[in-house]
């Protein structure tokens, strides 16, 4: 679903992303962890063509992004770490808008979204203003206006920040129904303890990575107890070096 | 003997009400964390610690003072470490601190040896010409430190110090925290990091306001009553409609390719055994310790 | 190919957030007004009883005859003073009199000679205190002394409605639409919407033309807001045709709007975009735009630089519409000239729209 090949991201003399090879798969959860400027984000943006890549190429779907771009957009969905949606708009208002967007006739955005919508228990609340809505309601309409589209491929920059754990954990449960109906789902986090709702996670630090595969047998193979070690363990080398 | 107090504290922004019945001993001497998610209330909770917000219902009291009567004495004796990086980006390590110390009149010989102390805290004495907005986030926390402690304060006030802050960066602010407290100073820190309540000595759980259990670490996650299994599959998919579709099991996770299953009774091996007839995705099972989110979770309902 | 869909979906959310956002709504519909009352009263040109001291030597019939019709033109007040004490430059420092009078004593006879001395402190003032010093003495030859009705070229009170009204208009839709799209703009940048946007197949000129088209409604509103209340308020006369206003004010609104756009590719915050937008408008409009001073008088790189400046061309515009009745015949080369800006402006804006972060 989604190869990088030696994606390299510099911003002046600071190398936020430096050579990395991906392979995704359909189906996958796959996570991101690392602290703020490990190169989550930037590698997140590049992938959804947010952001050019110094060099390095990237497939999304088997079309290059770089040449691609238009088609590559289509196939993702896209949410940020900030909720992007309009705060003075209904939540219905702001569904409408980016279904707009895309170009997807209104009507088979309801049927991409409804579904979704009584799961999250949002239905009632359409006709709310977005402000209104709580932190964690915010975070699910983020999510369905990402899939007015019916994107074969999810893209979630750190989504669950600034919610409570239980909304945490439903998120994630829809995350895994999304990924059994076969979509490709792509997170980032700075909470390692999220790694564990992962199939496979990659750890970046310094724009690097640092350790790639499922969370138990990562935890296996470095010998410790949970992905805070874990990442103690890989990273700490690393954060060494640079001092 | 308790270095701050809080009794029956209500607050509320207009009509929204941010803290509910607060009811809080920190005892002196140790590390006393308030653990919970975004908009639980922490920020408020400290800030009127910090005797920075004034409030109605309640009574707050800090090193023995009122909060609200003696808010210039009790702020002289506390450092005060805000949420996120309030310093002066443009201004260097060495200005930074320099400057707090002339806000609280820390001068001359006083100041020349905290500043080496803190240095030999940080480890930021080789930075200490640089600007503030150019430090990795680590270091910028550990400035923040410094310029919370330049009067030597008796009790530090931390509000998600270590947020979005590396792991490994996390635990060297931990250790100086640690250091800090065996040097006799109390500490009340906030974080949304559940796993950083092993950290602390004491912790309270807020949650929408109000506090839902104030105990040691160890305290809390005993208080657990249940059993947590992690079952093992190589089909989550499957099983996880086995046991949701089927067995109306509703105590149920996905992580990963593992499903944690939350049970009030003790399960015996058959049970899964049975289980694995039905659905031979179930590969193996095994009993686990709740973690601190599991219990949060529990004493949220 | 612009996908109309979306460039709804953009103009519909851009037409909420107007809808919503009472206290822009408010700045849109009551600034103006407000600009419009304020310039109308500060910005009045009429003087009255300025002080004039007046040296009389020849105390005959004529020189009693001039200074009766300063007294009588109400735009003058006479103050006594001693012939010992008439020292003009003393009065003014003094700020005694804002303008002398010597009357010589052949005053009468053929080729009178007389000085007229004005404080120049504030040249405006000094202006029209000489033109109306000159007209009251003119008027006063040509009524061979016996009629002394004070002859005026033009009323002074409707000259300067005249002259605001129309500029005020030009300047308040230029600083309100640039303000408005990139504003917009920038807004989305703050908040992380457009990340949100740009994610999404949506082109640069799509995300542009969404967001200009409902603020097109919103200028030309405005447009006839301040000219509603002119004619209401001030009396400005309207010899045209408002088709003809309502075309070209589109074209100017248009104009403007891509001003915003391409401000909002260069500013990265609200406040910058703000700081920006005002910094353009405002003060070319009132300085460059022939507005307050007239073009020919500039030197030439001035002049060169009016060029660009759109408010310039709508100025000949509306006042050829408003006071001389022209149509669209006397009026397109100065439509031309902003379509030709507007092309420009938004083609630019469009290619350094970023379709990325940073």
């Amino acid at each position: 679903m989604i190869k990088t090949e030696e994606l390299t991201r510099k911003f002046g003399d600071f190398i936020a992303v430096d050579h990395l090879n991906l392979q995704i798969v359909r189906g996958e959860i796959f996570g991101f962890l690392g602290a703020n400027g490990a190169g989550k984000t930037t590698t997140i943006r590049m992938l959804c063509g947010l952001l050019m890549p110094s060099s390095g190429r990237i497939w999304v779907n088997n079309l290059d992004v770089a040449k691609e771009g238009e088609k590559v957009k289509k196939s993702i969905g896209y949410m940020s770490q900030r909720f992007s949606l309009y705060q003075d708009l209904k939540a219905k208002e702001n569904l409408e808008f980016y279904a707009g967007v895309y170009a997807t006739p209104r009507a088979e955005a309801w049927e991409n979204t409804l579904p979704l919508l009584e799961q999250f228990g949002l239905k009632e609340s359409l006709n709310m203003r977005t402000a209104e809505l709580p932190m964690g309601y915010k975070q699910r309409l983020s999510l369905v206006c990402a899939l007015v589209h019916n994107p074969p491929l999810v893209i979630l920059d750190e989504p669950t920040s600034g919610v409570d754990p239980q909304a945490r954990r439903e998120f994630w449960q829809v995350i895994n129904q999304l990924a059994f109906a076969g979509k490709t789902v792509l997170v980032s986090t700075h909470f390692m303890d999220e790694a564990e709702y992962c199939h496979r996670v990659i750890i970046m630090q310094a724009g690097k990575e640092v350790a790639l595969g499922p969370p138990r047998e990562l935890k296996q193979r470095f010998e410790v107890q949970n992905m805070q070690e874990l990442f103690m363990k890989v990273a700490g080398g690393i954060n060494a070096k640079l001092k | 003997m308790s270095i701050v107090k809080v009794e029956g504290l209500g607050i509320s922004f207009g009509n929204l009400p941010a803290l509910k019945e607060i009811n809080l001993q920190v005892p002196a001497g140790g590390i006393y964390g308030i653990i919970g998610p975004d908009s639980a209330g922490k920020t408020t909770l400290l800030r009127t610690i910090c005797t920075l917000l004034p409030y109605k219902e309640g009574k707050v009291e800090v090193l023995k003072l009122d909060a609200l009567k003696d808010a210039a004495v009790i702020r002289a004796q506390i450092g005060y470490m805000p949420q996120r990086f309030s310093l002066y980006r443009d201004l260097s390590v060495e200005q930074n601190i320099r400057f707090s110390a002339r806000l609280f009149g820390v001068n001359g010989k006083e100041y020349a040896s905290t500043l080496e102390r803190l240095y030999q805290f940080s480890k930021l004495q080789p930075f200490a010409g640089r600007q503030a907005g150019k430090l990795s986030g680590g270091m910028q926390q550990k400035l923040a430190l410094s310029c919370a402690l330049i009067h030597k304060p008796e009790l530090l006030v931390l509000d998600e110090p270590t947020f979005g802050v590396d792991p490994v960066s996390r635990q060297d602010f931990w250790d100086i925290l640690h250091a800090l407290k065996a040097e006799g100073i109390s500490i009340i820190v906030s974080t949304p990091y559940m796993d950083e309540a092993q950290q602390c000595d004491r912790i309270s759980l807020l949650f929408k306001g109000k506090i839902i259990g104030s105990d040691t670490p160890a305290g809390i996650l005993a208080g657990w009553k249940g059993h947590l299994y992690r079952l093992e599959t190589d089909d989550p998919q499957r099983l996880y409609g086995y046991l949701k579709e089927d067995l109306r099991l509703g105590d149920l996770q996905l992580f990963g390719s593992d499903i944690h299953l939350g049970s009030e009774d003790a399960l015996e091996d058959a049970v899964f055994e049975k289980w694995q007839k039905g659905c031979p995705a179930l590969k193996s099972w095994q009993q686990i310790q709740p973690n601190m989110e599991d219990v949060f979770l529990k004493m949220m309902q | 190919m612009p996908n109309l869909n979306r460039i709804r979906a953009i103009a519909g959310k851009e037409v909420y957030h107007i809808l919503r956002d009472s206290r822009t709504l408010a700045i849109v519909i009551l600034m103006p007004i407000l600009q419009l009352i304020i310039f109308g009263y500060a910005m009045n040109m009429e003087l009255q009883n300025v002080p004039l001291a007046i040296s009389d030597l020849a105390h005959n019939h004529a020189s009693r005859r001039i200074i009766q019709a300063f007294e009588q033109s109400g735009y003058f007040r006479i103050i006594p003073v001693a012939v010992e004490d008439f020292v003009p430059e003393e009065l003014f420092r003094q700020r005694k009199a804002q303008a002398t009078l010597s009357i010589p004593r052949d005053c009468g006879e053929e080729r009178t000679q007389m000085l007229l001395k004005v404080d120049a402190s504030d040249p405006n003032t000094a202006q029209l205190i000489q033109n109306y010093a000159l007209g009251i003495l003119g008027g006063g030859a040509k009524s061979g002394l016996l009629d002394l009705r004070p002859f005026i070229l033009y009323n002074p009170d409707l000259k300067s409605s005249f002259f605001f009204v129309p500029g005020l208009i030009a300047m308040i839709l230029v600083m309100i639409c640039a303000l408005l799209t990139s504003i917009s703009i920038s807004r989305e940048k703050e908040m992380g919407t457009m990340e949100q946007i740009l994610v999404s197949p949506v082109s640069a000129l799509e995300i542009l033309l969404g967001k200009v088209i409902p603020y097109i409604l919103l200028g030309l509103l405005d447009a006839f807001l301040i000219l509603g209340v002119g004619m209401l308020l001030f009396k400005v006369p309207f010899a045209g045709s408002f088709v003809v206003f309502l075309g070209f004010s589109f074209l100017y609104v248009l104009c403007a709007l891509c001003l915003g756009l391409l401000v909002s590719t260069i500013a990265k915050t609200q406040q910058a975009a703000m700081m920006m937008a005002l910094g353009i408008t405002l003060l070319p409009t009132l300085l460059l735009s022939g507005y307050l001073f007239p073009i020919p008088s500039m030197p030439a790189v001035l002049q060169k630089i009016t060029l660009i400046i759109p408010a310039r061309y709508y100025l000949v515009i509306i006042r050829g519409i408003m006071l001389k009745g022209n149509s669209v015949a006397e009026l397109y080369q100065a439509g031309l000239s902003l379509i030709v800006m507007t092309i420009v402006m938004l083609i630019v804006a469009v290619k350094r729209f970023k379709l990325r972060l940073i």
